[in-house]
């Protein structure tokens, strides 16, 4: 029950897009075609699901004070965890490539569509984003694996709505300086707004 | 036969004249790096990079620009060494040199935030370490720093920095003058003498997003940039 409440939570209150803005470069550059956003999105579920609990298992086993004490006791003081940027990182960019491999390996039509988006994914803030949440909220293996994987849901919601929407604002009639980037921020806040009818949602 | 004599002259006087004079520290193309990121090619408004982080801090005027502080160092400083690593670095793996490049200075940045300006690194949270994956300075990395010498991509990474920081820095002005009545924690409504009741939603993450959406419309107004479907 706490599991599917944390879900529902990172899923709809604390959405990765419209409460912490997080992965918002791709969320703008990829969302003009609803087939597309869908295959970024996924993509982002699976790289998520995967990465957060990576990240936790690594922070119990290696950064976290005390945390090496299972090679020696005389580790116990160690703390390395000022150098979990750059694990973190490491591990990100490691499994966005084993994503993109196998992407081109099962599906070249998809691989070609995502084109230069893929590798972004590695700096998708999202991902970091959830992993340093990981950390500050202080999850456990499954928590974070949960955690990982609704905040990734939530991320496709958001993208693909906005596709959806902005194929259909082709064909209105947008003031010129505002199309493009301006409406869809706009957009965005007001989708923003409908999200907050969320808010206080608890299982 | 003399205009060849004359064209061999001048080829020999060309090779002999000395090299040519180093280009200006402040040169016209130099200044335009600097100035074009602050508005026609801004990254925020025009390009679209550097969104994540920008949007998050924005609530009040003081840790915003600690922040961009913090990205103008770390665009600046990535910009500088991987210009200098350029021709060292194989093409296949360059995303990870340029990633663990950034992080270690995001960790720099990190450290010190949290050694001086405890209460701000608080504040700002994930976010200083969300710098890393700021899509600017991944951006200027692969689009010039790899290819350009090291005092150009310092420029280059100044100017984007700057452009980026105007901007968020123009968000956090509205967002906490109406969100919180004030600019840098000070009352402006209220020692003004007018009564003013806070709008929660410039707090919020909308009115971020408002507010940005109405900064691109005017600054694109101005400058007439249109983007075509």
């Amino acid at each position: 029950m706490e599991l599917v409440n944390l879900g529902i939570q990172s899923i709809f209150i604390k959405n990765m897009i419209f409460s912490y803005f997080l992965g918002m470069c791709s969320y703008l550059a990829v969302s003009k075609k609803v087939s597309t956003a869908m295959g970024l999105g996924l993509a982002v579920i699976f790289v998520l699901t995967i990465t957060v609990p990576a990240n936790w298992l690594i922070r119990e086993f290696i950064l976290k004070e005390g945390a090496l004490i299972w090679i020696s006791a005389s580790f116990e003081t160690v703390d390395l965890s000022f150098l979990s940027y750059i694990m973190f990182i490491a591990v990100i960019a490691s499994m966005v490539q084993l994503v993109e491999m196998f992407i081109e390996k099962t599906s070249p039509a998809l691989y070609g569509s995502l084109g230069i988006f893929l590798p972004l994914i590695a700096v998708n803030c999202a991902i970091l984003g959830s992993s340093l949440f990981m950390v500050t909220y202080d999850y456990n293996f499954v928590e974070s694996t949960v955690f990982g994987f609704s905040s990734g849901i939530g991320w496709l919601l958001a993208i693909i709505a906005i596709a959806a929407i902005r194929e259909k604002l082709k064909y209105s009639n947008v003031p010129d300086p505002l199309k493009g980037l301006g409406i869809t921020f706009i957009i965005t806040g007001l989708m923003g707004i409908a999200f907050m009818a969320f808010m206080g949602i608890s299982l | 036969m003399s205009e060849v004599a004359e064209n061999i002259k001048t080829t020999e006087t060309v090779a002999v004249q000395p090299k040519k004079p180093a280009e200006p520290l402040l040169s016209k193309r130099r200044k335009r790096l600097m100035s074009d990121p602050l508005d026609e090619d801004n990254p925020i408004t025009v390009q679209v990079l550097g969104i994540c982080s920008a949007l998050a801090v924005t609530t009040q005027m003081k840790p915003t620009l600690v922040m961009a502080i913090a990205v103008i160092f770390v665009i600046v400083f990535a910009n500088l060494i991987i210009s200098v690593l350029r021709n060292l670095i194989p093409n296949r793996v360059r995303i990870i040199v340029q990633l663990s490049v950034i992080a270690s200075l995001v960790v720099l940045v990190d450290q010190v935030l949290k050694a001086y300006f405890f209460d701000v690194s608080k504040l700002l949270s994930v976010f200083v370490g969300l710098i890393i994956t700021n899509c600017i300075v991944m951006g200027r990395l692969e689009a010039f720093a790899m290819g350009n010498k090291p005092y150009d991509s310092i420029l280059d990474g100044l100017g984007s920095g700057l452009g980026y920081s105007w901007i968020i820095l123009a968000v956090a002005f509205f967002r906490e003058l109406f969100g919180s009545g004030a600019v840098f924690g000070f009352p402006v409504f209220e020692s003004l003498g007018l009564a003013y009741e806070n709008n929660g939603l410039m707090v919020n993450s909308i009115g971020a997003f408002l507010i940005i959406g109405l900064i691109i419309w005017a600054q694109r107004w101005r400058n007439g940039y249109v983007e075509h479907n």
